[in-house]
């Protein structure tokens, strides 16, 4: 099977705190991949390791077949065809919406500033605020700055983009807009691996699902399975957590 | 408030006019007077010069130096720690006299006044902006990084338009410090012989054989000055604080 993202027996290490065990992962190209599992489960690390925000410690990661070593050449390559979308929406504060979105396609993609805008506008109505480009982040709900951010994420064209945790720092009436356009965006034929505990969205989107716990992978399988008859008790337990709160 | 307070000095210093109090050296209503405190002045252009290339050259070497603090390297951060303690231990009159007197002869560059007073200031003062500007850079969100990286941006893009813009906004109140210190300090270059307001306040001083008067003067004028630039630097605060 073609891979877009291999990731072989990796490890990290924070200090003495083992985030990381011997994990590996492949994710097929156009494949959604929902992450769940408890909080310091290793989730982010490890998604986090794929776009080299983190560096990994012994293990190997090939995102599109480019081999990611921590070298400023192919740091670049997978920097510009991975996106990646925060739990705190990381917008830039001094920026206005459009000013946020046409910063990497100028910069990273040499796009000309008029082109970057069409762009930038595009994405904006697909995520429907189109009406907010002129406003400041500081203006805009925290569903809103989500899915700016998601269309800034979105302006880089990338062929993967990684959610972590995209609506845990939401109101809880905010997350169904961005679940909505995350959903939409699933569509589209991008590949997503997604850190998120809504269970909803994963059932309807995911095409596997992984559970981490305590630094590993404990459980890998697609949603019906998942939801319903999971192989390990850690698995089943943190379902029945979730599922019956 | 501030010309309040103005108003009462003037009036503390006015009153005691008579007596011992010789007026007559800057009495603007006499020919006499007039030439002196035009005498006076006249400094002001030399100390805005020097203060502003001065503070100009000192950010930029500021910034330069702040920059390897934030590395993972030790070996930059190495170098970026000794420039700071090395420059800040260095009083700036014996930086000023040493450049004045002594980078010529080691050098063999001469370097005239003017530049030897703006260098020293520049460089003593670059110290304290290194640190001003690595806190302003320090305070900036891990996830601004983050989101960076997540769209592509290269460290120099990174920095240019993404951490320092947020960094210098919040030191801007730290920079006008410096900016008003510098005001001040560039009164040490009179010992070069820079015809700034404190080199004129002393040569009036030794024809006139007045320094009560002219000194009183010569406050006014430092007090006058760095009140007009605190103003403006806070409106500079305020206008730029208006987008966020």
């Amino acid at each position: 099977m073609d891979k877009i993202i291999h990731v072989e027996n990796i490890s990290k290490n924070f200090g003495d705190f083992q985030a990381l065990k011997d994990v590996s992962l492949d994710v097929a190209p156009g494949e959604k991949v929902v992450i769940c599992g408890p909080s310091g489960s290793g989730k982010s690390t490890l998604i986090r390791c794929i776009n080299g925000l983190e560096e990994h410690q012994s293990g190997k990661i090939e995102v599109n077949g480019i081999l990611l070593d921590q070298s400023t050449e192919s740091l670049s390559l997978i920097k510009s065809i991975v996106g990646m979308v925060f739990q705190q929406f990381n917008l830039f504060p001094h920026l206005t919406v459009l000013e946020n979105l046409i910063l990497g396609p100028t910069r990273a993609r040499k796009m000309s500033k008029l082109d970057a805008e069409d762009l930038a506008m595009k994405y904006l109505e697909r995520v429907r605020i189109p009406e907010q480009a002129g406003k400041y982040p500081s203006q805009l709900s925290g569903g809103q700055q989500q899915r700016v951010a998601i269309a800034r994420s979105l302006c880089m064209e990338p062929k993967i983009i990684l959610f972590d945790e995209p609506t845990s720092a939401l109101d809880p009436e905010m997350i169904k807009e961005v679940l909505e356009v995350m959903t939409e965006l699933a569509v589209s034929g991008i590949t997503m691996i997604c850190v998120t505990h809504e269970t909803g969205f994963a059932r309807s989107v995911a095409d596997k699902m992984v559970f981490m716990d305590d630094g590993e992978i404990v459980e890998s399988a697609d949603p019906e399975k998942f939801f319903t008859n999971p192989d390990s008790q850690r698995c089943q337990e943190f379902l029945d957590k979730i599922l019956h709160h | 408030m501030q010309k309040l307070i103005v108003t009462i000095i003037l009036i503390l210093l006015l009153s005691g006019c008579s007596g011992n109090w010789g007026w007559y050296v800057v009495n603007p209503t006499t020919d006499g007077g007039i030439i002196n405190l035009k005498f006076l002045l006249s400094g002001l252009y030399y100390t805005i010069l020097t203060s502003v290339v001065a503070i100009f050259i000192s950010i930029i070497i500021g910034l330069v130096v702040a920059l390897p603090a934030l590395s993972k390297k030790p070996f930059l951060r190495g170098i970026n720690r000794f420039y700071v303690e090395m420059v800040r231990a260095v009083p700036i009159l014996v930086l000023i006299l040493w450049v004045y007197y002594g980078l010529p002869q080691m050098s063999g560059i001469t370097i005239d006044v003017f530049w030897a007073g703006v260098i020293a200031l520049a460089l003593s003062d670059s110290a304290f902006e290194a640190e001003i500007f690595r806190a302003g850079i320090q305070s900036v969100d891990k996830g601004q990084y983050e989101a960076s990286h997540s769209i592509s941006l290269n460290y120099m893009d990174t920095m240019r338009f993404v951490i320092l813009p947020q960094a210098i906004r919040r030191v801007l109140p730290a920079l006008g410090n410096q900016l008003v210190y510098m005001l001040k300090m560039s009164s040490l270059v009179s010992v070069i012989g820079m015809e700034e307001l404190t080199r004129k306040a002393n040569e009036l001083v030794v024809t006139e054989y007045r320094p009560l008067e002219v000194y009183t003067v010569l406050v006014l004028e430092y007090l006058v000055l760095i009140l007009i630039v605190s103003a403006g630097v806070r409106w500079l605060e305020n206008r730029m604080g208006a987008g966020k």
